[in-house]
């Protein structure tokens, strides 16, 4: 986010993560040819620009088919941008991934899918003592010690470390998960849809240590998800994404009181709310980004499209206190 | 915001049902896995134990009693030579399961290294690899073990390697598709974004999750290596008489059949016994400790 | 409402393997009326919406109690063969993942006419004008050029707008809706509440919704159940019950939700736990913050509170 709060704006602070309009397109076959050899370019980001200052808790959030997960392989140097430059700390990131295991160990990961993101055949244990032996981030003999620290850390008892996951509930499954992430003591976290998919309760649980854990520890927190509550409780600032681009941004409570951007209006219109009449959907779907309109590539889809938007492809601009959008005719201009 | 803080809490364990510890018996659960894995031990103690077990020695040969049927001094009967069925069982029964588990143990090390090549090169190795397994596995694995007994010659030990590698076609295949199947898991993904190197992934991660489908299917082919190195005995070209094999016994009972059917029915029934008992173990290892039958994880 | 119920289920109990799913579950349902049964991951939701779909056989589980549907009689015990009369005529169903509940082998557009023509009993030609209208009803664009789609070929949104033409197809009185929407993206998932809500509506059938999701239950049904661990806790009007709920569970699954602008969370500790453990009395004794001595030891029948249309089960409510 640029210069959030006007208290940082004077400081000009190092961001942790600053991505300077990447884009990464994927070559794949287009649909229905089964035999020729033919690929396209799938634009799978475009243009995405986005800095992360230390310590700030950042919630990226856009529906399937928004581009948020190859943002993530960006941002973690799983994939390197086609076009642009993806930086953590002011080095490009591929170049930090292969300059050894520093970046590794900074930067941890929960995956949504917990349970497939450890090891079946090891215990807990062993999958918290992987990363503390891999990052020697603590003398062989206290690895136990440590593992059971951590594992209360996230508010699991000390002998969970000898059950496998498969013998784990949902949410203990993701607790451990994020015990793990902590092994390497890093000081980004980034989280894919990490409370996604659990019962109210436990996804309250979980939101609750996360929030914790970010504050005690300092952590900056990228979030990734597509709720717009969890966004709110979570993350001071949040990023919405649709069809590879970042739409809006600025200080959470400020977009979802007031969203600019259209998409970001039907979003916060979608979510579901105790017994608000549901609401008029927003037509349509997300289209391929095979055959991107020449315009704005919500225009089809949007209740204030004007003639321009269908001509113009609008950039993210300044939009009030913090805040940027991408639209030719936002809602509420200041 | 001081509420946060205190009411993190740890879900207690779940339904303890799902671990481990708690799950009623094996045995009582799978009756005929039972009656399985004691048939084999039985098997197996005879093997150990067989000179004390037999009640003659096997090649000892009595011109008196030649082709006996079942009775109080030969239970089994005995074959043309005046050879005792029961004890030459008793005896047989060490080399099938030598036989079987050697030859299954190099099949399976030849198929996981080639394997393990073939699923963590890709490229041309992997195709060039797997492009000589394919035209191995075209053929039978007998025939397959005809063709190097007829290179390495006759004898127990060439039996072993002769069907050994005539299996390592089968066992490459599955080890190939589990490390393509372990290979994208995501938590090979979580271990490279710790930077962990490649071959510490390997050995630590996808080693443990193939090595163990492996095992479990060790024990499945046992039979079939049992099998087919009784076949060849059974050709005449495995090992040599007067070794108590099972197929070379049934092979010579064969002329014999119309009047002494025990010489062969005997021996046959031994070895078909041991097959269907290994199987069953087989499968209930499998269903038991694999993963991917159990469901749920 | 109970000589006009369109169904009435009365103390449907459920075994399975040694645990007692389902306990003593009553409720009942208005011709046109929806419903909805809420309640955490293995509270007993689906499993009530299979078994009164009469998809559970004997072998999969001992039913007890019963359940009633106008103009049919008792349901529970029905062999199969009157099950399947049933089924897609009178009642149907909407699966989570419509994905997977679409055969991939078929065109959509055949699936629906196998539908049509096997209940409804129409000509070919009929029964793929029928189907034409449906996916235009449903909200399926271009449908004639979808009608001859393989499932895989179409978004999540539109497999399930697949479905509910399935579902709709031989205008039932009564559609199960199970977790409909859980499988899609927000935008889409108000398009298909909607889609269901109006599609029933129009139809006067009545619809029960399986949700977890408390605030999107407040938004599209009538009237809901709560249930915990197998057992009905509390139930009523929508908005009265979700504006005082007088079940201690009621109330913290109500303070769990996440709207926008929540501040704080203040989630009940532990899980539901295991079914084989569960205590003799009221299942949410030991997670209830308000739990007597007698809660774990006796059973709270659910009782019809005097005032309002709503039930509670429970000895020692807010």
């Amino acid at each position: 986010m640029t210069d959030m709060a006007p208290g940082t704006a004077a400081r000009p602070e190092q961001p942790v993560f600053e991505l300077l309009d990447v884009e990464k397109v994927f070559q794949v076959r287009p649909p229905g040819s089964i035999f020729s050899r033919r690929t396209v370019g799938l634009p799978a980001l475009d243009g995405v620009r986005l800095k992360v200052r230390r310590g700030a808790s950042v919630a990226l959030v856009g529906e399937s088919g928004s581009g948020k997960s190859t943002l993530l392989r960006v941002l973690l140097g799983l994939d390197e941008p086609t076009n642009g430059r993806a930086l953590y700390n002011a080095r490009p990131i591929g170049e930090m991934r292969r300059a050894g295991p520093a970046f590794a160990r900074d930067v941890a990961m929960v995956y949504q899918d917990a349970r497939g993101s450890i090891d079946p055949r090891m215990n807990v244990g062993a999958a918290i003592a992987e990363p503390l032996r891999h990052f020697g981030i603590v003398p062989p003999g206290e690895i136990p010690g440590r593992i059971a620290e951590l594992l209360d850390r996230v508010g699991l008892s000390p002998d969970t470390a000898l059950r496998y996951v498969s013998g784990l509930s949902g949410g203990q499954v993701r607790r451990v998960a994020i015990a793990r992430a902590l092994a390497s003591e890093p000081s980004v976290l980034v989280a894919d849809e990490a409370v996604s998919g659990l019962d109210v309760s436990t996804q309250a649980q979980l939101l609750n240590l996360l929030r914790r854990l970010q504050r005690e520890m300092g952590l900056t927190l990228l979030f990734i998800t597509h709720d717009l509550g969890v966004a709110s409780y979570l993350c001071e600032e949040i990023a919405i994404m649709y069809l590879g681009r970042i739409v809006e941004t600025g200080p959470t409570d400020a977009v979802l009181a007031a969203p600019a951007h259209p998409y970001s209006a039907a979003l916060r219109k979608a979510a579901p709310e105790f017994s608000a009449p549901i609401t008029e959907p927003l037509p349509g779907e997300i289209p391929s980004p095979l055959n991107l309109p020449k315009g704005c590539r919500f225009a089809g889809r949007c209740p204030r499209a004007a003639a321009d938007c269908r001509d113009v492809d609008p950039e993210l601009r300044s939009h009030g206190a913090g805040r940027m959008v991408a639209c030719l005719h936002p809602l509420d201009a200041p | 915001m001081a509420a946060v803080t205190d009411m993190d809490s740890p879900t207690p364990a779940p339904a303890a049902a799902t671990g481990p510890g708690r799950r009623s018996s094996l045995f009582l659960r799978r009756p005929f896995f039972t009656i399985a894995l004691l048939a084999t031990l039985a098997y197996v103690g005879a093997a150990v134990f067989a000179p004390w077990v037999a009640p003659y020695d096997p090649v000892q040969q009595s011109i008196d009693a030649m082709m006996a049927p079942p009775g109080p001094a030969h239970w089994l009967g005995t074959d043309s030579y005046g050879q005792d069925i029961l004890s030459r069982i008793i005896y047989g029964a060490r080399y099938a399961l030598v036989i079987g588990l050697c030859s299954v143990l190099i099949g399976a090390a030849g198929g996981l290294v080639i394997g393990l090549a073939a699923g963590l090169a890709g490229g041309w190795v992997e195709w060039a690899l797997m492009r000589v397994i394919d035209s191995i596995l075209a053929l039978p694995s007998l025939i397959m073990a005809v063709a190097f007994i007829a290179i390495l010659g006759q004898g127990v030990d060439k039996v072993v390697i002769a069907v050994g590698l005539s299996m390592i076609g089968p066992f490459a295949r599955t080890v190939r598709a589990d490390v393509m199947q372990v290979r994208v898991q995501l938590y090979i993904e979580a271990a490279r974004l710790m930077s962990i190197p490649r071959w510490q992934v390997i050995a630590r991660h996808v080693l443990p999750n193939v090595v163990f489908p492996l095992a479990v299917q060790v024990t499945i082919r046992i039979s079939e290596a049992i099998l087919v190195s009784s076949s060849l005995s059974f050709l005449g070209i495995g090992v040599t008489p007067p070794t108590p094999d099972w197929g070379l016994m049934i092979a010579e009972g064969r002329g014999f059949v119309a009047f002494a059917p025990w010489m062969s029915a005997m021996p046959g029934l031994a070895l078909a016994l041991l097959l269907i008992a290994l199987s069953i173990l087989g499968d209930g290892i499998r269903e038991e400790y694999d993963p991917k039958l159990r469901g749920g994880s | 409402m109970s000589s006009a119920a369109l169904l009435e289920v009365e103390d449907l109990t459920l075994h399975r393997g040694g645990n007692r799913i389902l306990d003593h579950v009553t409720l009942s349902l208005a011709p046109g009326e929806t419903l909805a049964l809420v309640g955490e991951s293995g509270a007993g939701k689906s499993t009530i919406a299979t078994a009164l779909m009469g998809l559970l056989g004997p072998k999969d589980a001992r039913i007890e109690g019963h359940a009633r549907l106008e103009g049919q009689g008792e349901l529970l015990g029905m062999p199969e063969r009157r099950w399947s009369k049933l089924r897609g005529r009178r009642l149907s169903m909407i699966f989570q993942d419509a994905g997977s509940a679409l055969n991939p082998c078929f065109t959509v557009g055949r699936q629906l006419v196998t539908v049509l023509r096997r209940n409804l009993g129409l000509s070919r030609t009929a029964a793929r004008a029928r189907a034409l209208e449906l996916f235009e009803r449903v909200g399926i664009n271009d449908a004639e050029a979808r009608l001859s789609a393989y499932p895989h070929q179409l978004s999540g949104g539109m497999q399930q707008r697949v479905m509910v033409a399935i579902a709709l197809a031989c205008n039932p009185d009564l559609l199960f809706a199970d977790e409909p929407t859980s499988a899609l993206d927000v935008t889409i998932q108000a398009q298909i509440i909607r889609l269901i809500l109006d599609e029933t509506r129009t139809r006067g059938a009545s619809c029960i919704f399986v949700l977890h999701d408390l605030a999107l239950a407040s938004q599209s049904c009538d009237r809901i159940v709560v249930l915990y661990a197998g057992q009905v806790v509390e139930s009523g009007v929508t908005a009265e019950i979700l504006e005082a709920p007088r079940h201690p569970y009621t109330a913290q699954l109500k303070s769990c939700v996440l709207e926008i602008g929540t501040r704080d969370l203040d989630p009940p500790e532990g899980s539901v736990g295991s079914y084989a453990a569960m205590p003799k009395g009221c299942r949410f004794a030991r997670r209830c913050p308000r739990a007597l001595p007698r809660c774990a030891e006796e059973r709270p029948p659910l009782v019809p509170a005097p005032d309002g249309d709503r039930a509670l089960a429970c000895w020692n409510p807010l």
